[in-house]
């Protein structure tokens, strides 16, 4: 086991270093560089000012050179210098980190529970009203735009029935200490969470359901049933558990993307994360911070991966490391 | 023989006694919105607008403007100009510490003037007439000027020249100073935390040098991204200011139709936002005047202010902004006049080419306004074709000249030589920045007027040369002006005396009380 891990962590490591050469190029693509956009800000500039900004960032050197110092501090575990903040990325991802964790966790543990649940009654009354119900309702919100729901939930839940807070990730100025902060804290996680749980809820529940009514037909099933096993116990042991691998492998895909979800649910409610932090700067043209964000968010998929495969092993006993 | 100028002492005591008719109480938290994020506090090395909005409770200039312009005393609290307009003589106040409690001297003035020219591009272009700064002692500063420059008493707001701490940034990298992360002014509130993406926070300084003030105790300054969850948290009671441009106009009406909500235009004399197309002169349709002239009458610019920005704007008659010292609304106007716009484009001979059109991309009212002048144009025949940018894209494509027309608006700083020259002067043409000439328009006569207009002394002849100016550019059409425009401060109405000066909530909130 620990060798193929080892293996996986160094083809994880050439990875993360093209994903990091690839989105390098891609970035300086784009339109405008971040001494353009801070001037702009500044709502005035001559050339000393923007010829400052560039020789600051490093961005007067060749793309070659400048590639290579990026690379090179990566290789460090050094993620450079952010334009804009003015901080170190490291040291911005580092505070902003732990917020998107703890938003995606929960997202990703309701998506999941709610989506094998969903998807699990959805199995057992397949063909009713009650499928067709659970299925719609996970259509609806896959479909809808992510931002839409949450402004949509912050309406109700915040503005009408004044229930939960509408944005930030605590009560400022509160200083709340303790299980106060934690429950605080909790409250402003509900609506984020949720929106984003419900949006990937969809893709388990359809998943879940459709793995489910074919195990069922297998012929195991029909032996457990044949020896007169309770209902119950078919389903939770025999059917659930052999219907969990493809789940576990698009809850292994998708806890890579649930990043790019927090884009638009931390910008809608103000929740301080890394999601935020990427969107802007990608409109700030901030490179060495979204290079940063990328090299994270590309570690933390590879790393979701690995753990994916390890679960395999855990719900299937018969997949082996060594293939 | 020097001429001593001390009606600030007038004014200042004429708007307290406007300013207090109510008894203000000490005390109190205001939460308010900042957005974006800015990249830091140390507002002489930062120049943006939320640096500017938050840093103008720490740091101070040396001079505050009334809504009509006039300066008032800042840190200085008299100022005197020779006769021949290229002396100007501050007296500093006594008593006034940073906030680490050293004293703030006429050194701190001098110093601060360096520190500016190497890193504030605006300030450095304002001062370009100075010759020097001369500290004959601790409370008096002596500028000296090569000539007479006409806006010189304008050019001292905190955000233009703001006072920076000589004893912490003498003989440092400015920009790598660690202060720059715990910002030290000698304003009315002192920094106290920042979380990156949730909020500012700022106390009251409890050594304020004018007795009484600030009132507040606090101010948190929230970071809310999302234009729409701005407005539920002041919707929701979680905000009690919105400054100006943190919602989008569509909801203002709105959110002033609440219990408890005050709104107000006010506090923005100085900066005076103006907005207008970019034409580029250089080639295509818009090089000729004809087809610009055409632009003008084909726009319907009282739709655009009474239905995008809600009537939160006035129709712009030329180059200055009505709010701005030597404006003058004798000059050629364009009212809306579709048959007037066709029988101009006939004249000029347009084609049908195809112009491309590029929306500031600021949000949701700035794209329904582009679709609206778009409409405009395509209703008198123009071929328009619109392209979509985020903000890096825009000014990449406006500063390389790679657009046929495009929206912006810039500040004027209450006078020609300091926010309108700018934009017409040849000088100012120059590829890399989107604040100069960028439509290319070069007129010897603009040039001189506006050269002869800076340095113009007394005031009676900066006026007549900028009258003529403003005659001239209007019949050129360089632009195609569209509104002055108007960003409303809304608040509850229990926030007292929030606004008291030319650049309102972006001078700090010294003057401001909570009505419990």
């Amino acid at each position: 086991m620990l060798s193929f891990i080892a293996q996986r962590l160094a083809k994880a490591v050439v990875v993360l270093l093209a994903i990091v050469v690839f989105n390098f190029m891609l970035i300086r693509m784009a339109p405008g560089d971040p001494a353009m956009v801070m001037a702009g800000e500044a709502g005035a500039s001559d050339k000393i000012f923007v010829t400052q900004l560039r020789e600051k960032f490093g961005l007067d050197q060749p793309l070659p050179v400048q590639l290579y110092r990026y690379v090179k501090g990566i290789v460090t575990l050094d993620l450079g210098f952010s334009f804009r903040q003015q901080m170190p990325v490291a040291k911005l991802i580092a505070e902003r980190l732990p917020a998107t964790l703890l938003l995606t966790v929960t997202a990703f543990v309701i998506s999941l529970l709610l989506g094998v649940l969903f998807g699990t009654l959805a199995a057992r009354f397949a063909g009713t009203w009650a499928d067709t119900a659970i299925t719609i309702l996970a259509l609806i919100f896959y479909a809808t735009p992510l931002f839409w729901v949450a402004l949509m939930a912050i309406l109700l839940f915040s503005v009408a029935m004044d229930w939960l807070p509408s944005f930030g990730y605590e009560t400022v100025g509160a200083n709340y200490t303790g299980f106060a902060h934690v429950l605080d804290v909790g409250a402003h996680l509900i609506l984020p969470a949720t929106t984003m749980g419900l949006f990937f809820m969809a893709t388990y529940a359809r998943m879940t359901r459709a793995s489910m009514l074919e195990v069922k037909r297998h012929d195991f099933v029909k032996t457990a049933r044949a020896k007169g096993l309770r209902d119950a116990v078919i389903q939770r042991r025999h059917v659930l558990r052999n219907a969990l691998l493809p789940v576990v492998t698009l809850a292994g895909l998708q806890a890579g993307t649930l990043v790019g979800g927090a884009v638009l649910t931390e910008t809608v409610f103000a929740w301080p994360g890394i999601g935020r932090l990427m969107y802007e700067a990608l409109l700030q043209r901030d490179y060495n911070l979204l290079l940063g964000v990328f090299v994270v968010c590309s570690a933390m998929v590879l790393a979701f991966n690995l753990i994916t495969d390890l679960i395999y092993r855990a719900v299937d006993p018969r997949i082996e490391f060594a293939s | 023989m020097l001429k001593r100028v001390l009606l600030s002492l007038l004014v200042a005591s004429a708007l307290s006694t406007a300013a207090f008719a109510e008894e203000p109480k000490s005390g109190g938290v205001i939460n308010a919105v900042i957005q974006p994020e800015p990249p830091g506090l140390m507002v002489g090395l930062v120049q943006n607008g939320p640096t500017q909005m938050v840093a103008g409770n720490i740091y101070e200039g040396l001079l505050r403007y009334s809504p009509k312009l006039e300066p008032l005393p800042g840190l200085a609290e008299s100022w005197s100009v020779s006769e021949d307009g290229k002396i100007y003589t501050f007296k500093l106040r006594k008593g006034v510490t940073w906030h680490d409690n050293k004293p703030f001297t006429s050194a701190d003035v001098a110093f601060s003037i360096e520190f500016l020219k190497q890193t504030h591009p605006r300030a450095r272009g304002n001062l370009a007439q100075l010759d020097k700064v001369e500290t004959p002692d601790d409370y008096t500063v002596v500028f000296t000027l090569k000539q007479p420059f006409g806006p010189f008493l304008g050019i001292f707001e905190v955000g233009s020249l703001p006072m920076i701490p000589k004893h912490i940034y003498e003989g440092t990298d400015y920009k790598t100073n660690p202060a720059n992360n715990t910002p030290i002014g000698t304003g009315p509130f002192m920094f106290k935390e920042w979380q990156k993406g949730s909020f500012i926070h700022l106390v009251k300084n409890p050594n304020y040098y004018i007795k009484g003030l600030p009132h507040l105790d606090e101010i948190y300054w929230h970071v809310i991204p999302d234009a729409a969850a701005r407005a539920v948290a002041f919707e929701t009671g979680k905000v009690d200011v919105l400054p100006g441009g943190s919602v989008e106009n569509f909801d203002v009406p709105r959110l002033t139709k609440l219990k408890n909500v005050c709104v107000t235009g006010a506090g923005w004399e100085f900066f005076s936002p103006h907005s207008w197309l970019w034409l580029n002169n250089r080639q295509g349709p818009t090089a000729n005047k004809k087809f610009r002239q055409a632009l003008m009458y084909a726009i319907d610019r009282n739709f655009a202010k009474d239905v995008i920005w809600n009537g939160l704007a006035k129709v712009a008659t030329g180059p200055s902004a009505s709010t701005i010292k030597y404006y003058t609304d004798k000059v050629t106007t364009y009212d809306y006049d579709p048959a007037k716009a066709k029988a101009l484009l006939k004249e000029a001979g347009y084609k049908g080419e195809k112009v491309r059109l590029l929306p500031l991309p600021y949000g949701e009212t700035w794209q329904r306004w582009a679709e609206a002048v778009k409409q405009n144009l395509q209703d008198v025949g123009i071929n328009v074709e619109m392209i979509a940018t985020d903000v890096p894209g825009w000014n990449q494509k406006v500063s390389d000249w790679d657009y046929d027309i495009a929206f912006t608006y810039l500040y004027q700083y209450g006078d020609p030589a300091l926010g309108v020259g700018r934009n017409y002067i040849s000088s100012q043409i120059s590829k890399g920045s989107p604040f100069n000439n960028v439509e290319g328009y070069s007129n010897p006569e603009i040039d001189q007027l506006f050269a002869d207009g800076a340095t113009a002394f007394p005031d009676s002849k900066r006026e007549d040369i900028y009258l003529k100016a403003q005659k001239i550019l209007t019949d050129d059409v360089p632009v195609a002006w569209q509104l002055e425009l108007q960003f409303p401060t809304i608040t509850r109405c229990n926030v007292k005396n929030l606004i008291t000066t030319a650049i309102g909530v972006n001078d700090g909130f010294r003057d401001a009380w909570l009505d419990k």
